[in-house]
């Protein structure tokens, strides 16, 4: 062994006794050595002074796109960080101050959403005269404070703090599913010392079971209280706290209880390091190994923004994207976990129902000469199109130029009641857009539930809420929003009074600055809709909701689909189209009442899952979701946004516009586009705001021209528009974790 | 020639290491770390359940009335603590998670923040004590002055283990640090919580022998109350054992000038 040795040192051409001698730097041990006279403020001072370098260096871009809005010039504050001069609004911390000059200061328990605890100590940072280093994140800037954040103090303080978060994190990235996108990995190999001197035993902690979602490895936690603070300031639900003193801390819920929030997955990407993970990926998927695509969620009509991992055709998880004006950095956990739902119940090829009531797989060229023949065969106005609640625009507006073509005029949206009113983009938008929500100071839901209807809306009310002790009145069914609020009444009643100026809530919305109304869009599928928008048109007039610089006239809707519908003019012509319909177009619609479709209808289901419509289909076409194309979304605050194709979609399904397509051209009466290109040209004839992509077209005309007439209102209260906020759509009805979800935590 | 000075050096820091390991720890069991506080969550049994209805005593509803007047209305918060003695007095000693969830329904927080707080303190017991709650000092002095034997020999007077109830429930023993009676270390403190919330008292025995806890355990037993403070006949409260030897005659006034001369 010794003569392998020899022979490999005399091969490398070093002289045995050099690489023996103790002052050779290889054959030395490596401690953390400490460097004391550079612990002194002062000392360093001098010791970085000592230094050649020049007066001001370059400027560096902020991190992150840290943003500096500065209201008036008194209100600025100069400081120095590094040496260089930056220019922040008083109030801000050292923390953020670094980040607009360019330094990205480590940092776990500080997240700029959430309150401020200063517990983990990473951040701390030198500042001139201050004998000790500071944490920043917790330390106001003040005027010509000079701040340090690469010498010796700090890089001694950071390492010295990580070897005290380390000491009872187990090391066990390689079986954590936050291995590779863990901060305390990243900023452990970028601050932290390469040994530890802890030699006890470490701590262990009992998991907990926070429900289906979140799977917890409660030894991994370094308590930094993201959870705890995201739990009780964003998601509303004071679940979470900090028990036990000492080295026997740990993050709990004391009594066994599940988390019942639908925010709760976005603690998973809150936790800086891996102790709460996803539950449904867990040891699926390392995170260097996924394809990530932004694109945008479409089980409600948010469209929060997000990045769907997948890997091969599979897609592995949904996280969020930042966008300050939709979703902030949240979503739902119907939008994070509903995934699944796309690898089950899928339909792969078109099938038709034979006589003995069995589906038979066909070919796509059978299917839509089947088709096509059925179509000529009934009258046009017999011919009735339904778009779901998960259609993008451009295979709505091929629909409906397709059977307008074929002669019939009866194209609807579900969701949108059976006579909508689209003239009026003011009528079923929200007007004041859902960042603007933060200026209101007094809410008024109407039949809304946005806790299970609209959860990022939700959250912004509730930070309103926190934030500004704004005030909360609702009518509705009894409903648990997550934040303070006044139940006025259930029902129209109670509207009509509020209307005629007689319920004492009038003297609240009166003196209100900036009052909200918002309107559910439950209320669409009422024969009564017009007489509750008269009404609520009344109380905005009273309350002047609706100014230049203003309104806060609001219709939130429940679908991904609805507003493009609207804003394509999907109206059907006759009342009880459904009902008289021979031909039946239902493009994903599986929410609408198919009770009242008479036996000799023909149905054909388009869609991908196989859900509730396909028990009635007569044939179905089956196509690509929404993580397999390219399609335009329109939220419910008039915001265009675009999906992008995540993975491959499955079997012979195809996007539902080239169906559309196809059929057209089949049943001879050809549409004339052939591209996605074309088929937006043609958008852009009918509604040209839904090709401003990322873009809010604000409603320009407002409710005031419209006719006034007389309406009839029922007294009968308003109903829940969600039965199941985790089962909503086709995709998450199929979903194993959705059904999970209702199961565990929708039990009374 | 290195290698073999290394691995003489790992063998002797693990020698170092397990000497460590093994050395005895008065009044535990082999767990290798110790914590102040018993589990940190709830575990539901028939006397300690979230479905067990508790209340504040009628003499305590005005007594916690009376505290909460101490704080602003909007920060009824702030009494979470007195809030939890007193319940805790009531309820003979420790808190079952119902009398704290009665406590948040009082000062109108979640539970969980009433939780955090009870399990943060040592002095809020989650488990079941006995009347008298003995609490034996361990904290540097005391331990220097022999806490761990006292400890022992209460423990083998009462047959239990720590934190572990005697058969008649009359007697517990749990350790508490410093509680400021460094002079006459060792001590231990009685809480007695069998005359409820009005009779409850909180004594310091001091200059304990662990002869001497056993009797003051004794006259408990028998009802009797004994002698509060220093143990040590021959001291008079934190004074030197037979009596002063400095400071004897009056003490010299402080140097000023002569106001009265003036």
């Amino acid at each position: 062994m010794g003569f392998f040795v020899l022979r490999a040192l005399q091969r490398s051409r070093t002289p045995l006794s050099r690489l023996l001698s103790p002052q050779n730097p290889t054959f030395q041990s490596r401690w953390i050595t400490s460097t004391t006279d550079l612990h002194k403020p002062e000392a360093s001072a001098a010791a970085a002074s000592e230094a050649p370098r020049p007066e001001i260096p370059p400027p560096r871009t902020p991190v992150g796109g840290a943003r500096v809005h500065i209201s008036s010039p008194e209100d600025a504050i100069e400081v120095f960080v590094d040496g260089y001069p930056v220019k922040i609004p008083k109030g801000m911390t050292v923390l953020q101050a670094c980040e607009v000059a360019g330094v990205d200061i480590p940092r776990f328990c500080y997240h700029s959403r959430l309150s401020i605890a200063g517990n983990c100590r990473m951040c701390l940072v030198e500042v001139e005269k201050s004998p000790k280093p500071v944490a920043s994140c917790a330390m106001p800037a003040l005027p010509g404070m000079k701040i340090k954040t690469n010498t010796p103090v700090a890089k001694k303080a950071r390492e010295g703090v990580m070897e005290f978060l380390l000491m009872n994190h187990p090391l066990d990235c390689p079986i954590c599913d936050q291995g590779g996108e863990c901060d305390l990995q990243d900023q452990s190999m970028a601050f932290g010392s390469d040994r530890g001197r802890f030699t006890e035993m470490k701590r262990s902690v009992v998991d907990k079971n926070l429900g289906p979602l979140v799977k917890t490895v409660m030894t991994r936690c370094i308590q930094c209280t993201r959870c705890v603070r995201f739990a009780t300031e964003v998601a509303g639900v004071q679940d979470l706290g900090m028990l036990g003193r000492g080295s026997g801390e740990e993050i709990g819920t004391y009594v066994e209880k599940l988390m019942t929030s639908e925010l709760s997955g976005n603690v998973i990407d809150i936790c800086p390091v891996g102790a709460l993970t996803s539950k449904p990926f867990a040891f699926k998927a390392r995170n260097w190994e996924m394809k990530g695509t932004e694109t945008i969620d479409v089980t409600d009509a948010v469209g929060s923004n997000i990045r769907v991992d997948s890997r091969g055709p599979e897609v592995m998880r949904v996280v969020p994207r930042l966008n300050e004006d939709i979703n902030e950095e949240w979503i739902s956990d119907k939008t994070r976990f509903f995934y699944d739902g796309l690898k089950r119940q899928r339909l792969n090829d078109p099938m038709i129902r034979g006589p003995d009531g069995r589906f038979k797989s066909v070919s796509w060229r059978d299917a839509l000469a089947v088709v096509a023949e059925v179509m000529h065969q009934v009258k046009p106005e017999e011919i009735v199109g339904i778009a779901g609640q998960l259609s993008d625009a451009e295979s709505m507006i091929a629909l409906k130029d397709f059977l307008n073509k074929m002669g019939s005029n009866n194209v609807l949206c579900e969701g949108n009641g059976i006579h909508p009113h689209a003239d009026l983009r003011s009528n079923f938008l929200l007007n004041t857009n859902i960042g603007g929500l933060e200026r209101a100071d007094v809410f008024l839901l109407v039949g809304s539930q946005p806790r299970i209807e609209a959860p990022m809306v939700n959250a912004r009310i509730r930070k309103t809420v926190r934030a500004t002790h704004a005030k909360v009145a609702y009518i509705g069914p009894p409903t648990d929003l997550n934040y303070d609020h006044q139940h006025l009444g259930e029902g129209p009643q109670t509207l009509l009074e509020i209307a005629e100026g007689r319920h004492p809530f009038c003297s609240t919305l009166l003196s209100a600055k900036n009052p909200a109304i918002i309107i559910g869009a439950g209320i669409f599928e009422r024969n009564d809709r017009d007489a509750i928008f008269a009404a609520v048109e009344t109380i905005a007039k009273h309350s002047k909701a609706i100014r230049p610089d203003w309104n806060g006239f609001n219709v939130l809707l429940l679908n991904a689909a609805q507003a493009a519908a609207l804003d394509l003019g999907l109206i059907p012509e006759s009342k009880n189209c459904i009902g008289s319909a021979k031909f039946l177009y239902l493009m994903g619609a599986d929410d609408v009442n198919l009770e009242g479709v008479s036996n000799d209808a023909f149905v054909l289901y388009q869609g991908h899952h196989g859900d509730r419509s396909v028990y009635r289909a007569n044939i179905i076409f089956p196509s690509s979701a929404f993580t397999e194309k390219e399609g335009t979304y329109e939220n419910t605050e008039g915001c265009a946004q675009q999906t992008v194709p995540a993975v491959p979609t499955v079997g012979d399904a195809r996007d539902d516009w080239k169906i559309v397509r196809a059929l057209s051209e089949v049943a001879g009466s050809c549409l004339p586009y052939d591209s996605l290109a074309a088929i937006r040209a043609r958008i852009r004839a009918v509604a040209p705001n839904l090709l401003s992509t990322d873009e809010r077209e604000p409603a320009t005309v407002s409710a005031d021209v419209k006719p006034e007439f007389q309406y009839n209102m029922s007294m009968s209260g308003f109903k829940s528009a969600v039965e199941n906020f985790y089962m909503t759509d086709s995709i998450s009805r199929a979903s194993k974790i959705m059904a999970q979800c209702s199961a565990s935590l929708l039990k009374k | 020639m290195i290698a073999s000075t290394g691995r003489l050096v790992g063998r002797r820091l693990s020698e170092i290491r397990h000497i460590f390991r093994q050395s005895p720890i008065v009044g535990s069991s082999n767990a290798p770390r110790r914590f102040s506080t018993a589990l940190n969550y709830h575990i539901d049994s028939p006397d300690n359940n979230p479905d067990m209805p508790w209340e504040f005593s009628e003499a305590n509803k005005e007594r916690a009335k009376e505290i909460l007047s101490h704080y602003p209305s909007n920060y009824k918060q702030s009494a979470v603590i007195p809030l939890l003695d007193l319940a805790q007095q009531q309820h003979g000693g420790w808190l079952p998670v119902s009398a704290m969830n009665a406590v948040a329904k009082v000062i109108e927080v979640a539970p969980i923040r009433v939780y955090e707080v009870a399990t943060f303190y040592s002095m809020f017991n989650r488990t079941n004590v006995g009347k008298y709650h003995l609490l034996v000092c361990g904290t540097t002095p005391c331990m220097i002055r022999g806490s761990r034997g006292i400890e022992e020999a209460l423990l083998k007077h009462l047959g239990v283990k720590r934190n572990e109830v005697t058969k008649d429930g009359m007697f517990s023993v749990g350790e508490m640090e410093c509680m400021g009676c460094c002079v006459n270390a060792p001590m231990i403190t009685v809480a007695d919580y069998s005359k409820g919330s009005e009779g409850y008292t909180y004594n310091y025995y001091e200059d304990v022998t662990p002869e001497r806890v056993v009797d003051i355990v004794e006259m408990l037993k028998r009802g009797e109350t004994p002698p509060v403070g220093t143990q040590n006949k021959l001291r008079i409260r934190g004074g030197p054992e037979g009596g002063n030897t400095t400071l004897l005659g009056e003490p010299k006034p402080p140097q000023c000038r002569d106001l009265d001369a003036c």
